[in-house]
């Protein structure tokens, strides 16, 4: 078996990837861990962490693209990106594993407790997927299928992120952890909204660590548009058993699925008693 | 997988699996001992080193992506002014008691001052969030931090 592939370009990797198996390592931050559990790799590496034409962000047509070879810590530099991800962002890890660690790779790793997830289900990002004959554009609420599980074949790359450029009047961020720095979450809530007048025009509510995948629901959305302050507290509680259907967490070694139930549905009740 | 890359300034070539960490690589092929195992999973910072120029856990960095680029080690980096007044400050402060940690927290100070010569202590701490130290407590260490940044001056 060939142990290691490190393309000179993104066509030589989808080459590759058309006639081997590989596991692709941008930052490798997640996978090195795997590896030290269970010593080496099962298929070649793919190394696509020097690719250039992979390490662009920029504005276009309305939306950002990131590549797929970005650091987080570039993103958080950036003066493309917008401020409620920075912030997300800053709370991933450490600044050194932010050094390393990708977007791409966030999303490809599919964990349920992806701390970048939330946001790309809430602004409906989108994934640039590539293979050696063609380039599809997947939303990534549908491109995650499930635990550590996503629509990417063994000859595609996810080459770039696609955000929309559109920003929100009202951002709340929690990430609920054991500290403030170097923690993955117990439950992870963000609420985004635009309210003029007191008017809901649009809003988004996403969450990580508390089901297989994020907890998002377009339908449960839809009732609040057009709801002013009062209307919303009034239909709070119809609101929150629709997401308490939604929140199926799981005991682990970071948390109780019973706390991670209880601080979901208390962080979402505070965002709507805050709108 | 051949492996060139430049190594505390000097051309290394060297066969290794690529999956290999880049820390046993450091330890046990070039005997460059500042990087210590300890977490094995990027939490504690013991072994940080200067990827182009940026702090990086090396027992997260696989080492065939390594391959034409600048790993910098505290052995490389103790040869500068810049570590000297590190070095200084960190005394000074009383920052050192065992000094496990002090390697990767040194690599660290690096990193930060060679991007932002001036932090705040809000950004001292930040970019100090991913190394431990379980017995001076990080009060001294960023102290430590101030000392050498007014010492120091101008050489970040």
């Amino acid at each position: 078996m060939v142990e290691a592939f490190r393309p000179g370009n993104t066509a030589e990797a989808l080459r590759i990837l058309s006639e081997h198996t590989c596991i692709v390592m941008a930052g490798g931050t997640d996978l090195m861990v795997h590896r030290g559990q269970s010593r080496g790799f099962t298929f070649p590496l793919l190394f696509i962490d020097h690719l250039e034409e992979l390490k662009k962000t920029y504005r276009k047509n309305d939306a950002i693209h990131i590549g797929a070879a970005v650091p987080f810590s570039d993103m958080e530099r950036h003066a493309d990106i917008p401020d409620i991800l920075k912030m997300i962002i800053r709370r991933i890890a450490s600044l050194p594993t932010r050094n390393m660690a990708t977007l791409g790779g966030n999303i490809c790793n599919a964990s349920p407790a992806a701390d970048t997830l939330p946001y790309l289900y809430a602004v409906n990002a989108s994934v640039v997927i590539r293979d050696r004959e063609s380039t599809k554009t997947i939303p990534v609420r549908e491109f995650i299928t499930g635990v550590k599980k996503t629509q990417l074949k063994n000859n595609e790359l996810l080459t770039e992120i696609i955000i929309p450029d559109k920003e929100f009047g009202i951002n709340v961020y929690r990430k609920i952890g054991q500290r403030k720095g170097m923690s993955l979450s117990k439950a992870a809530f963000l609420g985004m909204a635009d309210k003029p007048h007191d008017v809901i025009r649009d809003i988004h509510i996403a969450l990580a660590s508390v089901a297989p995948t994020i907890v998002f629901s377009t339908e449960i959305e839809k009732q609040m548009i057009n709801k002013n302050s009062k209307e919303i507290d009034a239909m709070k509680n119809r609101i929150l058993d629709q997401y308490a259907a939604l929140i199926r967490p799981i005991d682990d070694a970071r948390s109780t699925a019973k706390y991670r139930k209880q601080v979901s549905l208390f962080m979402i009740k505070h965002f709507l008693e805050k709108l | 997988m051949t492996i060139e890359f430049t190594l505390n300034n000097e051309t290394k070539k060297i066969d290794v699996p690529a999956s290999a960490r880049l820390l046993d690589v450091l330890r046990d092929k070039f005997a460059l001992k500042s990087p210590k195992d300890a977490c094995g999973e990027g939490e504690c910072g013991a072994c940080m080193v200067l990827v182009n120029g940026r702090a990086m856990n090396s027992c997260l960095i696989a080492a065939g992506s390594v391959s034409g680029k600048s790993v910098l080690t505290l052995e490389g980096f103790k040869l500068t002014q810049r570590y000297k007044m590190i070095e200084a400050g960190l005394l000074e402060a009383g920052a050192v008691q065992c000094g496990y940690c002090t390697p990767g927290f040194v690599i660290s100070i690096e990193s930060l001052l060679n991007h932002n010569p001036r932090p705040s202590d809000k950004e001292i701490r930040e970019a100090l969030s991913g190394n431990l130290c379980r017995c001076t407590g990080y009060n001294m260490i960023i102290q430590g931090v101030r000392i050498a940044i007014e010492k120091g001056d101008g050489l970040w």
